[in-house]
């Protein structure tokens, strides 16, 4: 489908990079990709649960998965950081590369889960103190200096613009957080493992719409740093935040495109009839 | 779970790699950890098999004989257990008979007819009364229940079935009514409340509707209490005379299977030590029974 | 007629209720009556005599060694076993079989333990009529309380903890001993204090492992009595129930100390992490 073009688009930017030379009209917004994924096939038991899913995703952009429930799009997100290998009988067949490297070839996930980063559905942070779950990775990466870890902590807490809000009562419980900005304190501590890729799933679905709005607000300020990958149930949000849409059903892309282009002109009757409301 | 497209096999750095190592090695000794349960029960099993099951394999006794036989004479090689398994079996049911409905109706009052506040005292004070140790209500059995027996009906020694029946019926109470409490408290209010809309009066709806529900519960709080009827030795000891003789009367001196080992296991040796142990495996093979028992009446009851 | 019913079976629950809380307030009342005569600072820290009106000090002691060694040895390999079922093992074949061991050796009554204990630690290991073969036999007693319960504690960490800090780069046994146990710890010690319970309160095993030598033991390799088992004695052979009253006392203030703490710490816990 669209994929095509997009590779296409995506050598012209690399030409871009070195030769400086083509319009700048030409160039759009997408970055080099930095996920491709190739063919994916992936199984809970005997039953498939994505089909031969192919996507390129690009550096620096907001990328959105919209569909109905169980329609794969948080098998897909999982599948980015191997999360799915935590369930048993979890089979996969296909390719994802993340920076040209396949990362079901090594087995090596902490890695790959410190270059990849995760928001959950539901804030989940741990029963510790603000500071104490900023620290967690950095520490688990053995990190220690306790001037490193508090630069680490505060540079994260103000990425995700919540160091104004929690920098009095670092050392008191996160639990003790609303919400919202326990959900942002959830996305510093992703930040705080400096990851080049942030996977969210549906990270707003349990927030209220102020709480919503700001972390929209931040996810649209980080994607300067960060590829951002982003399952969300709700549309308007899709459209709001998001640089590419890719819409999933029955463990399908159906189409894929820029976020315009699928809510203004979609290709496929299927993505009409969901981005306009007439199912899902 | 890898995809064999490449052959590109990324470089594990230092760090990760002890952390893998160390992976590896944890999940192995938590294996190991688990699998101690596995091995000390089969340790258990077999010693207590291979010592008791010795003198009729080897020593040529009959194990039938052992089984059937009424006297217990260790010095002059006679080992017959039938009057202990009797007396075991009775006082267990007699307990059974006494304790558990006056346990479970305990129950269902703490739960469902007590005010909140005397609820909130009495319900903790049982479960209290549940740790405490066997041997005190023994105690409390050779002090109170057998005197008492003595004087009340005229016996020339009070230590019997039936004060065995009582201080066992007792200590098994605080074990029901704790358990079968916490059952018939989960049984939903929407429960209660549709019956109750339905014109049922509140005794009708705990009966019909209430303790259905909570029957599997209910049962586990019988296991409990039972397991602890069986198995207890030393206060038994106290109060029930240790007489072997095959109980006829409720007055009858006992002595059940558990304290014929705890009296005798401080002196036996040799084939009279390995008889001890075949009382072992009858007790055992007792409790599995009831168990197996138990877990299919509830899988009936409980669909 | 089904009022008459209904007034019946509401008379018998009230009528149950009375007998259960009646006898219970009896026995705890009795033992009280009878032994808090005997109850002073001598009784409880003096040295025991042969001839009589001496303490109890040593069938303290003894008490402690057990509950002591049992724990050091239980608490580790209880809380690891439950790990490996709860977050290693996968559900086959092997974990219904150390299930099933585990459920048996609960089942188990303690005498059994008790003729375990003493063919196996007392004469093949050696290790004599002693505190320490009392002490390992009381091991397996309470390792399947240990692993129950931390199963259980287990269970109620919420996946989303496990998630997220895998999601950081952890590794399993980083996300273990960093996340997992901390907030199971409540329902683990609450199981350790109910194996405390158990130690204190079992006799029969102790009575054929350890012996029934009353004095002070040298080491724990000597042979002992706890105070349980002390109780049992006193009445048994002298028929002295003032005295096994007053060890009843003893024994009760203790169960009532260990259940209050539990609930206290497990309390605390709990304020400590979530909030």
């Amino acid at each position: 489908m669209t994929t095509s073009v997009m590779e296409h688009t995506n050598t012209t930017t690399k030409q871009n990079e070195t030769g400086k030379g083509i319009s700048e009209m030409e160039q759009r917004k997408d970055g080099a990709s930095k996920i491709n994924v190739k063919d994916l096939n992936l199984f809970y038991g005997e039953k498939q649960a994505l089909y031969g899913v192919s996507l390129d995703i690009h550096e620096k952009q907001v990328t959105a998965l919209i569909g109905p429930s169980g329609c794969g799009k948080s098998t897909f997100l999982r599948s980015l950081n191997r999360m799915n290998d935590l369930i048993d009988g979890v089979k996969i067949t296909g390719d994802i590369l993340i920076d040209q490297e396949n990362i079901y070839n090594s087995n090596d996930v902490i890695k790959l889960r410190t270059k990849v980063g995760m928001v959950f559905q539901k804030p989940n942070l741990f029963p510790m103190s603000i500071y104490d779950n900023v620290a967690y990775g950095p520490r688990g990466q053995g990190i220690k200096n306790k001037k490193e870890l508090d630069k680490i902590v505060e540079e994260s807490l103000r990425g995700a613009a919540i160091w104004d809000e929690v920098k009095d009562r670092l050392k008191t419980s996160a639990l003790g957080l609303s919400g919202g900005q326990q959900q942002r304190v959830c996305i510093a501590r992703a930040i705080a493992m400096k990851p080049d890729v942030i996977l969210m799933d549906e990270p707003t679905s349990a927030l209220d719409p102020i709480s919503t709005l700001k972390v929209e607000e931040l996810i649209t300020n980080m994607k300067k740093d960060y590829t951002i990958v982003i399952v969300t149930h709700n549309m308007q949000q899709a459209a709001r935040i998001s640089d590419k849409t890719a819409f999933f059903l029955n463990g399908e892309i159906v189409e894929y495109d820029n976020t315009d282009e699928i809510f203004s002109t979609p290709q496929d009757q299927r993505t009409e009839d969901y981005v306009t409301g007439r199912f899902g | 779970m890898s995809i064999p497209t490449t052959n590109h096999t990324e470089k594990i750095g230092n760090a990760n790699k002890r952390k893998y190592l160390l992976e590896k090695v944890s999940s192995k000794v938590f294996l190991i950890c688990a699998l101690l349960s596995v091995f000390t029960l089969l340790l258990i099993i077999g010693f207590v098999f291979y010592k008791g099951a010795h003198p009729f394999v080897a020593g040529g006794y009959s194990f039938v004989d052992f089984l059937l036989g009424t006297d217990w004479v260790p010095s002059e090689d006679k080992f017959g257990i039938l009057p202990m398994i009797i007396a075991s079996i009775y006082a267990t049911i007699g307990a059974l008979i006494i304790g558990v409905p006056i346990g479970l109706f305990t129950a269902i009052f703490l739960a469902e007819i007590a005010s909140k506040r005397a609820a909130k005292i009495i319900s903790p004070a049982i479960q209290l009364l549940a740790g405490i140790p066997s041997v005190l209500y023994g105690v409390f059995g050779l002090a109170i229940i057998v005197p008492f027996l003595q004087n009340t009906l005229g016996l020339v020694k009070g230590q019997s079935l039936i004060a065995v029946i009582l201080v066992l019926a007792i200590m098994m109470l605080p074990t029901i009514v704790t358990v079968a409490e916490t059952a018939i408290r989960a049984v939903p209010k929407t429960y209660r409340e549709g019956s109750l809309a339905l014109g049922v009066s509140q005794i009708g709806t705990i009966f019909r509707v209430v303790v259905p529900a909570a029957k599997s519960g209910i049962l586990t709080a019988i296991v409990l209490g039972l397991g602890r009827a069986i198995g207890e030795t030393m206060a038994v000891i106290l109060v029930a005379g240790n007489s072997l003789i095959v109980p006829t009367s409720l007055t009858d001196s006992i002595r059940p299977l558990t304290t014929n080992i705890a009296l005798e296991m401080g002196y036996a040796a040799g084939t009279h030590q390995e008889m001890l142990f075949a009382t072992g495996i009858v007790l055992f093979s007792f409790i599995l029974i009831l168990n197996f028992v138990l877990a299919r009446i509830s899988a009936k009851g409980g669909n | 007629m089904r009022q008459f019913k209904d007034n019946l079976l509401n008379g018998l629950l009230w009528l149950s209720a009375f007998l259960s809380v009646a006898v219970l307030v009896m026995i705890v009342g009795f033992i009280f009556y009878k032994g808090f005569g005997l109850i002073s600072f001598d009784f409880i820290f003096g040295d025991y005599s042969p001839t009589g009106g001496g303490g109890i000090l040593p069938m303290i002691v003894t008490t402690i060694y057990t509950i002591a060694i049992s724990l050091i040895i239980a608490t580790p390999i209880g809380i690891l076993a439950a790990v490996y079922l709860q977050e290693y093992a996968k559900q086959g074949r092997l974990v219904k079989v150390i299930r099933f061991a585990t459920e048996s050796l609960t089942g188990i009554p303690s005498i059994i333990y008790g003729l375990f204990g003493a063919v196996f630690f007392v004469t093949t290991l050696k290790l004599g009529m002693s505190i320490i073969a009392a002490s390992l036999t009381l091991t397996i007693i309470v390792l399947p309380v240990i692993i129950r319960t931390t199963e259980e504690a287990l269970k109620t960490v919420p996946a989303a903890y496990r998630e997220g800090s895998l999601a950081l780069g952890n590794t399993k046994l980083q996300t273990l001993y960093k996340v997992i146990l901390p907030s199971a710890m409540p329902g683990i010690l609450s199981g350790i204090i109910l194996s405390i319970g158990r130690i204190v309160g079992e006799s029969a095993a102790i009575f054929l492992t350890a012996g029934t030598v009353a004095a002070m033991p040298e080491s724990i390799f000597s042979s002992a009595r706890t105070l349980t088992v002390h109780s049992y004695l006193v009445t048994q052979e002298a028929g002295d129930i003032e005295l096994a009253a007053a060890i009843g006392i003893v024994l009760i203030v203790l169960i009532l100390a260990i259940n209050l703490s539990a609930t206290f710490i497990s309390k605390k816990l709990n304020k400590a992490t979530n909030k």
